[in-house]
């Protein structure tokens, strides 16, 4: 007791320089998972000395929802709702994997209208996407105005969503063999009037605001340095992996719709540390919103979904006259169609990263299974070996940089 | 055309480089909508995941995914999805195994597999020996069981809620309001290997075993001809043992029925007229 009181009052002697110094082991903390910015239900488990991490172990699982499970047991178009909930901030951008997986195995041609618009709405998504992440980055270290704005950008693409599909996130748009139905014209106007005021405006102002803040690179540059054989053996993708310096986007090299007749850059990073991983991402939307404009310009006009009638159901009109295309819309929304038994891998540049979809069918009207290849499960993975020695702080900025949501890690 | 999905090609010759790298190990190649995959030897899976990264050139280990087949005698397939960067190129290797042989782990190849391969060990139960730290990952702490197996029910076993009476989150057997209900949608006339609802009675397989047989008929009336005779047919309306209608004649009116009024005034549509309750 009489040492303890001694440390209380700092008691100090020049004989004994280490009297009434109170000594301080590693301590563990535990990091949400109610923190604001865990960016969900994250649980990290951090071993602190003074405020520099030693280990960091992310506890994941908390948002399980057994989507793969309940996936076996639906028929493949039943199973697609569930992309638009795993990552929650870019559905269609998930969707995408699933419909080009199920048109992979039945080798299902898809008409060039919605080749495009799939193209289009993925590009959206990847704005729509960034404006939630770069927004909350800049949260997380600190400035609070340029989320706000940008979440102003994100309320515009969910309003473009909703005239699209009716659902401003949960859009079920995509389809396997094109999209759910055309979009009118007056929408596609209204973007690319968008495209060419409101989002430049708001987004660069928003932008100006941060990227030369001494703050905010006070706390991201040099942050999170991570080596181009280090983010491969991480499994890093997306633009995690181009924040390393790799110019690498599945959309550039293994192409996929009508990505090949696009135009666009892939910016890299020079640095590898979280202020490139923002800069990459705020590139990202430049030419995210090049690529919307490319497809308005070339969009042509014609069916934006298969017409093969085994896998795509009839038009609403259709039904109303033809006894036949009654009974394919009876049979697809009861029955639904039967994959031929084989399996793919099918992988997408998801605004997170590679989103990758394992499908194996044996033939029956249900996968036989989906494995969900998420994003964020590797890069999260890597937050130990990121953080090591960074000061506690630092965590919010390396989570805000690596872009994680957890309805898509946990599933 | 085909389909749109991204487009990977595969250099002539590629299978054949690929098995003579892995020589020895290789049981398998199948190359299905143009990709390619390879099973190996279990033991030495390490090993040609290894001569993959360094000769192989593919640098990324991007998925693990497991698979179960209960009818295979090694019921699980683990599937690794290995990513070139530099050639544009992917392929996947594939092991089996089952609940107790341990595959060896690569997080000393890649780092990545460590969180991979726990997710295959909580999902399917199976052991990759080498991994430190093989913990439960996506599922609750204190989980039992391994959900993905194909005979682990959707459902669960157990469910939880917050109790108001003791408290706290309680943990209890599954009930289910409703059974669980699956359909499945095999045609009776291609290889549905079942007897459908309804058709017990039909001819079955020889073989097969019986239900409980059947209670014996209670005694028929002793009413008209003794049954067994002639077949019971309705094709007549007399077969069918109904009379004469009772009624037959009630349609008709009689010669001093009232008039019925026209319906324009709310008599006779339910409204009770006062002259009526006297």
């Amino acid at each position: 007791m009489s040492t303890y009181l001694d440390e209380l009052e700092h008691k100090t002697s020049v004989d004994d320089p280490t009297l009434g110094d109170t000594e301080i082991q590693n301590y563990t903390i535990n990091f949400g998972p109610q923190h604001p910015a865990a960016h969900g239900v994250l649980r990290l488990v951090m071993e602190l000395d003074g405020e520099i991490v030693e280990r960091c172990d992310p506890h994941v699982g908390l948002l399980h929802r057994g989507t793969e499970k309940l996936i076996e047991y639906k028929t493949y178009l039943q199973a697609l709702p569930y992309f638009d909930r795993l990552d929650y901030c870019s559905p269609m951008g998930m969707e995408h994997s699933y419909v080009l997986a199920v048109e992979k195995l039945l080798n299902l041609e898809v008409p060039l209208r919605a080749q495009y618009l799939r193209v289009f709405f993925a590009e959206l998504t990847r704005i729509k996407n960034h404006m939630l992440n770069l927004g909350s980055h800049v949260m997380d270290v600190g400035a609070m105005t340029p989320n706000l704005w940008l979440f102003e950008l994100r309320e515009d693409c969910m309003n473009f969503y909703e005239r699209a599909s009716g659902a401003r996130m949960h859009a079920a748009y995509f389809r396997p063999g094109g999209v759910h139905q055309d979009v009118p014209l007056k929408l596609l106007t209204d973007i690319a009037d968008w495209l060419d005021t409101r989002l430049p405006r708001l987004f660069e102002d928003a932008i100006s605001l941060v990227a030369d803040n001494r703050i905010f690179k006070q706390r991201n540059v040099d942050i999170a340095v991570v080596s181009k054989e280090d983010a491969l053996k991480w499994g890093f993708s997306g633009p995690m992996l181009r924040g390393s310096g790799i110019a690498w986007d599945l959309r550039k090299s293994q192409p996929y719709d009508v990505y090949d007749r696009m135009d666009f850059d892939i910016p890299v990073g020079t640095n590898f540390d979280c202020y490139d991983r923002f800069m990459v991402r705020v590139e990202e939307v430049r030419q995210s919103a090049r690529i919307m404009k490319q497809c308005l310009n070339e969009m042509p006009v014609g069916p934006v979904l298969s017409l093969d009638r085994k896998v795509a159901p009839p038009r609403r009109g259709e039904m109303k006259r033809s006894m036949e295309a009654l009974i394919h819309h009876f049979k697809l929304y009861t029955e639904g169609f039967h994959v031929p038994a084989g399996e793919v891998y099918v992988a997408t540049e998801s605004p997170k990263g590679e989103f990758g979809v394992y499908l194996v069918s044996d033939g029956t009207n249900s996968p036989y299974r989906c494995k969900i290849r998420p994003t964020a499960f590797s890069h999260l993975q890597a937050m130990d070996f990121m953080m090591k020695g960074h000061m506690l702080a630092d965590t919010t900025a390396v989570l805000g940089a690596m872009d994680i949501v957890f309805g898509e890690c946990d599933r | 055309m085909g389909h749109s999905a991204p487009k990977i090609v595969n250099p002539d010759g590629l299978a054949d480089k690929i098995a003579g790298l892995l020589g020895s190990m290789l049981i398998e190649a199948v190359d299905h909508a143009d990709e390619l995959s390879f099973t190996v030897v279990r033991e030495r899976l390490a090993e040609a995941l290894d001569v993959l990264r360094v000769q192989g050139e593919y640098q990324q280990l991007m998925e693990i995914a497991g698979v179960d087949y209960p009818e295979r005698a090694e019921r699980f397939e683990v599937c690794y999805h290995l990513l070139s960067v530099t050639r544009n190129h992917r392929i996947r290797v594939k092991v089996t195994t089952d609940e107790d042989q341990p595959v060896p782990t690569v997080t000393h190849i890649w780092p990545v597999a460590g969180w991979l391969e726990r997710e295959v060990f909580d999902m399917y139960g199976v052991i990759f020996e080498g991994n430190a730290d093989l913990r439960r990952i996506l599922t609750d702490y204190g989980f039992k069981g391994h959900p993905l197996r194909k005979d682990f029910p959707l459902t669960g076993y157990v469910e939880m809620w917050y109790s108001e009476e003791d408290k706290r989150v309680v943990y209890k057997p599954v009930k289910l309001a409703q059974d669980f209900r699956q359909f499945d949608f095999m045609s009776p006339w291609e290889g549905a290997e079942y007897v459908l609802p309804g058709d017990e009675k039909a001819p079955q397989a020889p073989g097969a075993p019986s239900p409980v047989a059947a209670p014996p008929p209670p005694p028929a009336a002793p009413k008209g001809e003794p049954a067994g005779a002639t077949p019971k047919v309705t094709e007549k309306s007399e077969d069918t043992g109904a009379g004469e209608p009772a009624n037959s004649k009630g349609h008709e009116k009689s010669p001093n029925a009232p008039v019925q009024p026209e319906h324009n005034t709310d008599e006779g549509k339910g409204a009770a007229k006062p002259e009526d309750k006297g």
